[in-house]
């Protein structure tokens, strides 16, 4: 993976679209002295508008389904998304729920998928990681 | 409830996507100038239909749903369940299973606390403490994965007993995580309780009267920060409590009085910090040898299981507050029915009279003082505009096909 010449560093919204916490604390323990991903200039944005890289949580559930589908467009290009944790990716335990539009890959494109349940800091960082080559390559066919 | 507005007020919505949310939910408030008048909220965005998914498993499934339908307090649903099931199918938990669900629950209770205490700070703008926290919440999540092979959801608890010992060989690592909470508590203290601008955002802000708590059936820290000493550890102990002998921590245990605001909410969660730490040593110095499990083999266990009938509650106390499990088995597979109640859900309401009469600037903390948890609480959907429910135009629709059809029926 060539990484190395973006020139930015990359910020990231986080949604949480009805997952059980789990992924979600396991992010912002990603964020926290021991995992400090803000070492390499990535850090929580508080609009999508400002994002490079959507980190999606959760099953999507229907209430959320068209909240998700709005962060996304709000996004700008180019971006990325990463799903995080195994609901997100195919529905986890939930799968067969009747109040669910996920999992989110029906909704929105997703780049990379970081599995576990829920999966540790090591693995959302490694995500990041392949997700930061996937954009560059997108910025690089722009 | 619908917040109604008049010329004099404004009315802003907060979430469900919002950076100071991390989960879901929507807060709508009716604000004037800079005051708050009024408050209402919107759920469900969470539900995921889990006690429905539950009547399609048999129980041993759901041990795994349980734990997944909140990822921080994981262990105290899960044994609530098994604790449901197993008055049903009177199973005895062998005393040393009772004590690795105590210390299960009890580590839970320090990573949930001082989790909540960094959200807390950040929410005041005080990133710095909220990284100090987070770093010392390492330590325990460490002991957790020790003892049960992962960081966040343990899969300890089963139905009669737990899957897995906290062995003698690990105890020192328990011990060690027990004076690093000593050795810190001085510091969260000093940052917490200590800081003149941290007080002056917490003091007599968001205050829930004893009387509001008692009338809103506030639960858990809440509750025992406006100087209600419940606790179902103490009231109705279970596991290992019995031998340690709980009382409930009230704020004026440090402070010397009651207000019910923000400060003794963080007051009261820092205590129980304290108290977690004292617990825990009790354990590993009382833990009783023996089995650990009622029935090792899983698939006897659900054989067993499908011959019951009956139904029961599993209630406990969870790092927010009481949890309340309901589970009725009909001689089936799968459970009739399985309902819970989580703590959030007890805790919403108080909101209200917390908000009112506050600052724009303080619904970050003050929704945050209670530790809300979405995902435990969305039990129910309300279908608002779905084509499901029929609306005035709706049925006017229907009654007048029905005219129509009567009368060509005449004709
Ligand atoms: S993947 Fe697992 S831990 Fe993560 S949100 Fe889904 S159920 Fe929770």
């Amino acid at each position: 993976m060539g990484i190395s010449n973006l020139n930015r560093s990359l910020w990231v919204f986080h949604v949480n679209t009805g997952s059980c916490n789990g992924c979600d604390i396991e992010i912002v323990a990603a964020l926290m002295p021991r995992y400090d991903i803000e070492r390499f200039g990535m850090k929580l944005v508080g609009s999508p508008r400002h994002a490079d890289v959507l980190l999606v949580t959760g099953p999507v559930t229907m209430d959320m389904s068209a909240k998700l589908k709005r962060v996304y467009e709000q996004t700008p290009d180019p971006k990325v998304v990463i799903a995080v944790g195994n609901c997100g990716a195919t529905g986890g335990v939930f799968y067969e729920s009747y109040c669910l539009d996920g999992p989110i890959d029906n909704i929105i494109p997703v780049d990379v998928y970081v599995r576990g349940c829920p999966p540790r800091p090591e693995a959302i960082i490694n995500g990041v990681v392949k997700a930061w080559a996937k954009l560059e390559k997108k910025e690089a066919g722009k | 409830m619908r917040l109604s507005r008049d010329k004099n007020s404004f009315k802003i919505s907060v979430g469900p996507v919002h950076p100071a949310l991390k989960e879901p939910i929507q807060l709508n408030c009716l604000i004037a100038g800079e005051k708050i008048k009024s408050v209402d909220f919107e759920l469900s965005q969470a539900h995921r239909g889990i006690e429905w998914i539950a009547t399609r498993r048999n129980p041993i499934q759901i041990l795994y749903l349980a734990e997944r339908i909140c990822g921080i307090c994981n262990i105290c649903h899960t044994i609530s369940f098994c604790t449901a099931v197993e008055k049903i199918a009177g199973i005895e938990v062998p005393a040393r299973a009772q004590y690795v669900r105590t210390m299960g629950a009890e580590l839970e209770r320090i990573h949930s606390h001082l989790l909540w205490a960094g959200v807390a700070a950040h929410e005041l703008g005080f990133d710095s403490a909220m990284h100090y926290t987070w770093k010392a919440r390492e330590k325990v999540l460490d002991v957790i994965e020790l003892l049960s092979g992962n960081r966040i959801t343990k899969g300890i608890p089963t139905i009669g007993g737990v899957r897995r010992d906290f062995e003698e060989k690990n105890h020192a690592k328990i011990i060690e995580a027990v004076e690093y909470y000593r050795s810190v508590f001085g510091k969260l203290k000093a940052i917490f309780l200590d800081d003149p601008v941290i007080k002056s955002r917490t003091k007599d802000i968001g205050v829930l009267t004893k009387k509001d708590a008692l009338t809103l059936c506030a639960v858990g820290p809440t509750a025992r920060a406006s100087g209600i000493a419940r606790d179902v550890r103490q009231d109705e102990p279970y596991a290992a409590y019995p031998d340690f002998g709980l009382k409930a921590i009230t704020p004026d245990q440090l402070t010397g009085e009651i207000k019910g605001d923000v400060f003794d909410r963080i007051v009261v969660r820092l205590l129980e910090v304290a108290q977690s730490a004292d617990i825990l040593e009790f354990c590993v110095k009382n833990m009783p040898g023996g089995k650990i499990v009622y029935e090792e083999k899983p698939i006897k266990l659900l054989a067993q299981l499908k011959g019951v009938h009956g139904e029961a509650t599993g209630r406990l106390e969870a790092p927010r507050g009481e949890v309340f499990h309901y589970v009725k088995l009909v001689g089936e597979e799968s459970p009739y029915s399985w309902k819970v109640k989580p703590p959030t859900y007890s805790n919403l309401l108080p909101w209200i009279p917390m908000l009112e009469g506050e600052q724009v600037a303080d619904i970050p903390i003050i929704a945050a003082s209670i530790d809300p948890c979405m995902s435990c609480c969305n039990r129910a959907v309300v279908a608002e505009n779905n084509e499901n429910v029929l609306n005035h135009d709706m049925l006017h629709r229907l009654s007048v096909e029905k005219t129509e059809n009567i009368r060509g029926q005449l004709a």
